[in-house]
């Protein structure tokens, strides 16, 4: 009985659960400290997630792009490599989808799959750049993903602003893209949930799939483990190390670049100008991290983030400030940063009790 | 010719305001990625320089004010040098978190602060860090433009100087630089790992929020939510790119400072994009990796914690 409790108390999913009840804790202190009722504050966060099936289809909206990037670079996180790169392949990747669906237009069919490939393609093609840079000059991946960050992010502000794309006299903006490249649900749906109610999520149960099988069942998934875990091990036992990161980049980027377009299909159906980065690849990391690397945990700490990042926008009924997510978010990070320490104390009343015997 | 001085002067005086930021946070860098923590959260505490600089200039000296956003990065410093050092925590995990934390704090004290306002008030220019010479030269000039920007613009060179010295010079800068190498023998050798890395974790905190309180307190009159929008990766980059030498952080921070001034007066020109020279830096950088400068060794010791043996 009692070796079932601390397993259970060791696991993964027990310390993340720990991080997120610490997180709100403390989230409660700093609302107190500013003079807000946490009490108020997190009902009102609780109702406007909760509240309505409206409200939980907007959360699903939020989440499929996160659950996105999150599997990005979690996959990245398993070969070693640390994506922080999936900020930009998220932006070519809307860019691509964008160009395709405003430029083309062909049935649904068609022009739905079109706009994917151009995006998964267009994301693959960032992470593989860095791959090479790193694979055949040894540039640091984490300084050349930063630098290619930038330029997708430049890159996106000029294409916005290119005649054949920009929408004339409509704000700062592309066009919209055509009907038959969007994947919002017919009116049924959306009239019973939220108008945006979008096949994304369908797309992300699948890849979650997807890549769990690639991880934990395929010989790839294994060579890119061994390449993450050991790396002069994994080259000793035949594995083409440099060949397995150009992978491992190109599946993290293409990820990220769908992360794009379904956010483009499903929900914005324009690229707007942007005035600092959008952060869907930085929250990636925070799911990535919330989510343990693992595909399916991945999937769940996608539509908690999806949820919190809606609930957080009505916070402003209350005059409580939204940001409060955000640290709410960064202590469950930190929480899990230093939760090994946690597990380390527990292992070691275990081994010092059984030497003991 | 009185147009090339002009314009040359515009690019000095751009790339002066542009670089001191980014070289604070570099030299932050630096120090922690040399000492064996990688710091991801420069940009986190960045932000938190730049809030603090600017509330605390609306009420004491500049001088102080800007002392005070250099406390709020070591702060978060100390945040994450207790995560890495002591407790062992994944580097990036807990500097990600930093980055999370540090400008959804400073963001929920602006709001809590200035009546739900994510801006704080304008500083007037007595309220700013000074500017040195300030009418000495005519307006416009090029004396004007090159001798008289903020003083944080000179200052931060003289920093670059202090910390070679403390890196190359001094017994402290050899421990700092053996430890990230090599911290079982400098344990071994009676060197306190967790002394110096801690000490060189909160420095880089301390620096950062400096870099911050440049941007609001120099380069702006105010914090905004996009004061500081990617300026601590760039820093991160520059440190890398510099081989994690401080002579080599400034050399690529200037770089980066120059593309920057010549974005500012080129696009008034309107002739190419501003957004296609805007990633002028960007793309350089990575040319010039190719070409030039290759491998960049990364500390050895780097981003790995080390655990005391009994």
């Amino acid at each position: 009985m009692k070796t079932d409790m601390r397993k259970i108390l060791e696991s993964k999913a027990m310390l993340t659960f720990i991080a997120i009840l610490i997180a709100f804790v403390v989230g409660a202190v700093v609302l107190v400290i500013a003079g807000i009722n946490p009490f108020v504050a997190y009902a009102t966060l609780l109702r406007s997630i909760f509240g309505a099936p409206k409200y939980l289809a907007w959360s699903v909206v939020y989440a499929t792009p996160l659950i996105f990037t999150g599997l990005s670079v979690a996959f990245s996180f398993r070969t070693g490599v640390f994506n922080i790169g999936a900020e930009g392949q998220f932006v070519v990747g809307t860019l691509a989808a964008a160009c395709v669906g405003i430029l083309v237009d062909l049935p649904a069919v068609l022009e739905i799959p079109l706009c994917l490939i151009a995006a998964v393609a267009a994301g693959a093609v960032w992470g593989i750049i860095v791959g090479y840079l790193k694979v055949k000059w040894g540039i640091n991946e984490v300084l050349s993903m930063i630098m290619f960050n930038w330029i997708a992010y430049y890159l996106s502000n000029y294409m916005v602003n290119l005649p054949i794309l920009h929408k004339e006299g409509g704000g700062e903006a592309t066009k919209d893209i055509v009907d038959s490249a969007k994947i919002v649900f017919p009116k049924v749906i959306t009239q019973a949930l939220c108008p945006r109610t979008n096949a994304g999520i369908i797309f992300a149960v699948i890849a979650v799939i997807v890549i769990y099988l690639i991880i934990e069942k395929t010989t790839l998934g294994y060579k890119l483990k061994a390449v993450g875990f050991k790396r002069h091990a994994a080259e000793y036992a035949g594995i083409h190390v440099n060949k397995a990161i150009m992978t491992a980049m190109s599946i993290s980027g293409a990820l990220a670049g769908m992360a794009g377009a379904l956010q483009l299909m499903g929900n914005s159906f324009r690229v707007p100008q942007f005035a600092g980065q959008e952060g869907y690849g930085f929250e990636g990391i925070t799911v990535a991290l919330i989510g343990a690397s693992n595909p399916i945990g991945v999937f769940f700490a996608g539509l908690f983030y999806g949820a919190m990042k809606y609930g957080s926008m009505k916070l402003s009924i209350i005059d409580a400030p939204a940001e409060i997510v955000d640290i709410i978010m960064g202590t469950i990070v930190f929480c899990i940063a230093i939760s090994h320490v946690f597990r380390i104390t527990l292992k070691k009343k275990k081994t010092d009790k059984e030497e003991s015997k | 010719m009185d147009v090339i001085m002009k314009n040359l002067g515009l690019i000095i005086n751009a790339t002066m305001i542009s670089t001191p930021p980014l070289l604070f946070a570099a030299l932050g860098s630096t120090f922690s990625e040399r000492s064996g923590v990688v710091n991801i959260g420069i940009e986190g505490m960045m932000t938190i320089g730049a809030f603090a600089g600017a509330v605390a200039a609306c009420f004491v000296n500049p001088w102080l004010a800007f002392l005070i956003a250099g406390l709020a990065g070591a702060l978060f410093g100390l945040m994450h040098a207790i995560a890495c050092i002591s407790l062992h925590a994944d580097q990036t995990i807990s500097g990600t978190a930093i980055n999370f934390l540090a400008p959804g704090v400073a963001l929920f004290l602006a709001k809590a602060m200035f009546d739900g306002s994510t801006d704080t008030p304008a500083l007037a220019v007595t309220q700013k860090l000074p500017k040195l010479f300030d009418e000495v030269f005519p307006v416009g000039s090029f004396g004007n433009n090159v001798f008289s920007a903020y003083a944080s613009s000179y200052l931060v060179f003289v920093a670059v100087l202090i910390v070679w010295f403390v890196f190359y010079k001094t017994k402290l800068g050899l421990r700092i630089r053996a430890v990230g190498e090599h911290p079982k023998a400098c344990d071994t050798l009676g060197v306190n790992v967790y002394g110096i890395r801690y000490f060189c974790v909160i420095i880089s905190g301390f620096l950062s929020g400096l870099g911050g309180a440049c941007v609001t307190m120099a380069t702006m009159n105010q914090f905004r939510p996009t004061s500081i929008v990617g300026q601590g990766f760039i820093a991160i980059a520059a440190v890398i790119f510099g081989k994690f030498t401080p002579q080599g952080a400034m050399l690529a921070c200037i770089l980066f400072g120059i593309c920057n001034g010549i974005k500012t007066v080129a696009s008034a020109g309107n002739v190419v994009s501003p957004n296609l020279i805007s990633m002028i830096p960007y793309v350089v950088t990575i040319i010039v990796l190719v070409l030039f400068v290759g491998k960049s060794r990364v500390p050895a010791a780097n981003g790995k914690p080390y655990e005391k043996s009994r």
